[in-house]
């Protein structure tokens, strides 16, 4: 099942979720978060599988970057940014949509 | 040093398949179904893989869909936690078993083109009729919500249809195309000089995959494989020898690689003889070549050897007459110039000679 024949462009109001058949999970071999999608497989970086367990369906990108500046004690603004730029990127990855 | 686990295995469940593609790498001598392995032990295969970390598992052949467990297979490997991916030419799917397939937990299925329009199919695959299906398998697939994948394998004969193809796949609703070059094993490698494109038609195609990644960005992933002939460098093969990557073929010998088989010397065991994740480690296959030590000594000293670990073992006895020897594709090999220019040759032959995949034997 893909989009609808456009590009997400993921914003602070964005509220983001992973693709059908695309799962985040931790592998209990390796100790660490991978993503699993249609042949291929990404590995997050700490920061990026911090972001990925927040996302649910549910909150938005504002929200979730109040939830990790305050968690890690970061500016809110560049922690949105941040956001933006890995949703961004998985978003065009076919991953993540919003 | 204790060796990490592969990420993938790749079961080829049969070597039988209704299509007769000339560009086929699956083996000339192919395992005969009566000798293939039962579904009790694909399902403890199954199992191995699952508690030795393997996390995707691609259920290939042949065509796997000539297996009446597939289903079964498939609800078992979901079962374990593995990521399922079914990789078929569609022909014998309908409705009722796609349904069947989700429900058991299929996630992705890799449909495969060998070209937009039926003719073109039917001249590749030796099978009529085989595009109107797949056309209509997309849409059940669609339809039932799975994630779609559209192969195109590419050749002199299709590669003026990339852009077709690539839209064609964005009309099925494919999250991802694959413009796929032929790699020249098996039955591909016999039929060489009837499919390798020119470089002038390589080049055209790589500016039309360019042009529609621009267009397509966040819709569709386009996945490019060239035909390594005409490149610099090799491609790393199944991301490095016995590195991430376990092939078991129909009768259950365990492969790095499915055309490992083709080096002669080099023994391999059957997952009915031995676990998983002792072949994976111990057998003396995937030691030979594994990580930088079981590469020629160029590419021990190369800059890229972390990159293409030292491209195909196969190919460098296919081309050059040793598998220790420097993949020829790559422009360090002694060998490079030959093999352009033997493409270059072939690819202007104009031959249209195929000859077609056999059937396996019962």
């Amino acid at each position: 099942m893909t989009g609808n024949g456009r590009r997400v462009v993921i914003g602070a109001s964005s509220v983001p979720r992973f693709l059908p058949h695309v799962r985040f999970q931790h592998d209990p071999v390796r100790d660490r978060w991978i993503v699993l999608a249609p042949e291929r497989m990404f590995v997050p970086d700490d920061i990026a599988a911090e972001i990925l367990q927040r996302v649910d369906g549910a909150r938005t990108v504002a929200t979730l970057a109040g939830d990790l500046a305050q968690d890690f004690d970061a500016p809110a603004a560049t922690v949105t940014l941040d956001i933006i730029t890995l949703l961004q990127d998985l978003a065009d990855k076919m991953v993540i949509t919003a | 040093m204790t060796v990490p686990p592969p990420l993938a295995l790749m079961m080829e469940l049969t070597h039988r398949c209704p299509l007769r593609c000339a560009y086929c790498s699956n083996p000339l001598a192919l395992e005969p179904a009566s000798q293939e392995l039962d579904t009790a032990s694909w399902r403890r295969v199954l199992d191995q893989a699952a508690a030795m970390g393997i996390l995707q598992v691609h259920f290939s052949g042949g065509e796997p869909t000539v297996r009446s467990d597939l289903e079964d297979l498939v609800g078992h490997a979901a079962s374990v936690g593995l990521y399922t991916n079914l990789i078929t030419s569609g022909v014998l799917l309908d409705s009722l078993r796609i349904d069947a397939l989700a429900a058991r937990g299929l996630e992705h299925v890799q449909l495969g083109f060998q070209d937009c329009d039926p003719a073109g199919s039917e001249s590749i695959s030796g099978f009529r009729g085989g595009f109107e299906r797949k056309i209509k398998v997309a849409g059940w697939l669609r339809q039932r919500g799975l994630a779609l994948t559209v192969n195109a394998v590419m050749t002199r004969h299709n590669a003026v249809r990339a852009g077709a193809l690539i839209d064609l796949a964005a009309e099925l609703g494919a999250r991802r195309v694959e413009i796929a070059n032929v790699q020249y094993y098996g039955w591909g490698l016999l039929n060489r000089a009837a499919l390798m494109p020119t470089r002038d038609q390589l080049i055209e195609m790589t500016a039309v995959v360019e042009a529609a990644r621009q267009r397509l960005t966040g819709i569709m992933v386009i996945d490019y494989v060239i035909p390594d002939y005409y490149a610099k460098r090799p491609k790393a093969c199944m991301g490095g020898w016995a590195r991430r990557f376990v092939n078991v073929t129909p009768t259950g010998r365990v492969l790095p690689c499915h055309a490992a088989e083709t080096i002669p010397d080099l023994a391999f065991d059957r997952v009915c003889d031995r676990p998983l994740a002792e072949i994976w480690t111990d057998n003396m296959a995937f030691q030979k070549y594994r990580g930088i030590k079981g590469m020629p000594a160029t590419c021990q000293h190369c800059d890229h050897r972390e990159i293409d670990w030292g491209g195909c073992r196969c190919q460098a006895l296919a081309l050059a007459g040793a598998a220790d020897a420097v993949d020829p594709t790559c422009e360090r090999s002694p060998n490079h110039d030959e093999i352009q220019a033997i493409a270059a040759r072939e690819a202007m032959t104009g031959r249209t000679d195929f000859v077609y995949r056999q059937r396996s034997l019962g």
